[in-house]
């Protein structure tokens, strides 16, 4: 009787750790068979080094590197922010925070993890554009500047924490190795714990990354929504989710628009699969590095 | 993916056929005068429940030839390609015109240019005309604002206005009027269009071709970017739907139509 519960319960629990797999192969499926259409009306090569997006235009153009550009600076722009205060933040935290620190300011970059996108939109929208406006004399706040602004801190605790789950990675003897030879902690910081974490940090990178380019709603309130390719970090931007999330509720199913927007999303989700890839290559050779298993 | 999308329109019929409950959705414009009728039309009718969403003109049409709501607002006519998708799944739309609109122009209360011909909109939303030194205003690079394709609003205005041709694309594109109207009113340098019911105290309504949009020059036909808002129904009205419908063409609704800014029909 009870060999038979666990045989019962060991199919459920099988049963839900390949339900994942099953969501991720049906939805590359679903994402192939309503993209693919769209390059019967345009070439791949038109419609990535397309310079014009205009979908509902007659004759509709399908140019979608103005949208691919901005995903990439806002992405790009998120860096610059997230990557010094993640990173940062990871240091202190692992490094030269006491206990009580520690106890405090973990689980507050954690709650930044937590906050809706929407409200960060907002935030974004009422505070931060009209600040970087008047900051910087510009035409209009809503543009890339103020979207990597925002992109980046959202990105900040996933980086952060990545990050720092690295560093507590490296084991004891490296650093008391590293004392005992003489050096002081700033060498030992520099020249054997964040060697030794390096790539853990850089795959905390790659998913902050991940987080940023396909972040949406955010992205939609906040970066203004010109299709055209960015001049400068002051120009507003359409990002790719942005389109997709503005255009889909009036694309008609089946019509050429609809299958472009599903042939945004495809790219999209390869940029993004393309991150994880080298996050977790990366991050398996850093393992290994460091003599843990697997 | 089909199976899902019927499923849920399936699940959105159950949930809307049953006595009482309707659901409404669609234009931006349209929205304040739905909202606000659904919320009168409950309180006099108990029992009855009008549920309301935005979305835009495209997806109210989208939704009730998908059979996911009993009222599609819309502030254009449907297409031709909507009524063809509608007759293939069986479903015969009726329109009501429930308030006249004009699509007003609207700049930051601080610019001093009070009025713009169609061409020169036109030239501001098609071309590079980059200053509103041009148009006799201050010396202000132009930014212009508009509308995501699904609007209706769009539409007419790409209509009436652009002779349907393509907005530049350096154009900051927005989801709804009220997005449009609270850019306009911090950004020194904005052009923007809104239905007449946005226009508030923190913009500034400019002429078209001479004439303000005003409920006056709308109702008369004067005012040249003027259109009926429309709702539509999958058949002749009944029940609760027809209710309703009835309620905002009567005195009582068309007071909440002028109330929000619109003109109403008398």
């Amino acid at each position: 009787m009870n060999r038979k519960k666990e045989r019962v319960i060991k199919y459920l629990f099988t049963a839900l750790a390949f339900a994942s797999l099953v969501f991720l192969i049906g939805i590359v499926l679903v994402l192939f068979k309503e993209a693919l259409p769209i390059f019967k009306t345009v070439s791949p090569r038109a419609f990535l080094l397309g310079e014009s997006w205009y979908p509902t235009a007659e004759p509709a153009e399908f140019g979608i590197l103005p949208l691919i550009l901005a995903s990439l600076w806002v992405t790009a722009g998120a860096l610059v922010i997230c990557v010094p205060l993640g990173v940062g933040s990871a240091l202190y935290l692992h490094e030269l925070a006491g206990p009580r620190q520690r106890a405090v300011l973990k689980p507050v970059i954690e709650i930044l993890a937590s906050v809706p996108s929407i409200v960060y939109g907002f935030f974004g929208m009422v505070i931060l554009a009209p600040f970087l406006q008047d900051a910087f004399d510009l035409p209009i706040g809503l543009c890339a500047l103020t979207t990597s602004v925002i992109l980046g801190v959202m990105a900040t605790p996933t980086v952060a924490s990545i990050a720092e789950d690295a560093l507590s990675y490296v084991p004891r003897s490296f650093r008391e190795a590293s004392f005992a030879v003489g050096a002081d902690r700033w060498q030992t910081l520099t020249k054997v714990i964040i060697p030794a974490a390096g790539s853990g940090i850089s795959t905390a990178i790659i998913l902050g990354m991940s987080r940023a380019i396909g972040e949406t709603m955010t992205v939609l309130m906040v970066a203004g929504g010109s299709a055209v390719i960015p001049r400068s970090v002051f120009d507003p931007v359409r990002p790719m989710t942005a389109a997709i999330a503005a255009e889909m509720g009036e694309a008609p199913v089946g019509s050429d628009h609809y299958h472009a927007l599903f042939a945004i999303a495809l790219i999209l989700f390869l940029i993004t699969f393309a991150f994880n890839i080298a996050a977790e290559l990366i991050s398996r050779r850093f393992r290994l590095k460091l003599g843990l298993s697997r | 993916m089909k199976k899902i999308i019927i499923a849920l329109a399936v699940l959105g019929m159950a949930g809307t056929a049953s006595a009482g409950k309707i659901v409404m959705e669609g234009s931006t414009t349209v929205l304040p005068i739905a909202q606000k009728a659904a919320e009168v039309f409950m309180k006099n009718n108990p029992g009855e429940e009008v549920s309301v969403r935005g979305g835009g003109s495209g997806v109210g049409i989208a939704s009730i030839i998908d059979g996911t709501c009993d009222i599609a607002d819309a502030s254009r006519a449907v297409k031709a390609a909507e009524l063809e998708k509608a007759a293939k799944k069986g479903r015969d739309l009726k329109a009501h015109v429930i308030a006249m609109d004009g699509i007003s122009h609207i700049v930051h209360p601080s610019n001093t240019v009070t009025g713009l011909t169609r061409e020169q909109i036109k030239k501001i939303y098609t071309s590079r005309a980059a200053n509103w030194k041009e148009f006799g205003g201050p010396d202000l690079r132009i930014v212009v604002i508009s509308r995501d394709s699904a609007s209706g609003t769009f539409e007419a205005f790409s209509e009436m206005v652009l002779d349907k041709k393509k907005v530049r694309p350096d154009a900051i594109m927005q989801a709804s009027n009220q997005g449009i109207a609270s850019i306009v009113a911090r950004t020194p340098g904005a052009i923007g269009y809104v239905g007449l019911g946005y226009v508030t105290g923190s913009v500034k309504a400019i002429s078209v071709d001479g004439v303000m949009p005003a409920k006056e020059s709308v109702l008369r036909n004067k005012y040249p970017i003027t259109r009926p808002l429309f709702m539509y129904t999958n058949g002749v009205p009944q029940g609760t739907v027809k209710k309703f419908i009835d309620f905002l063409k009567g005195p009582e609704g068309q007071k909440i139509v002028g109330e929000e800014g619109f003109v109403g029909l008398k």
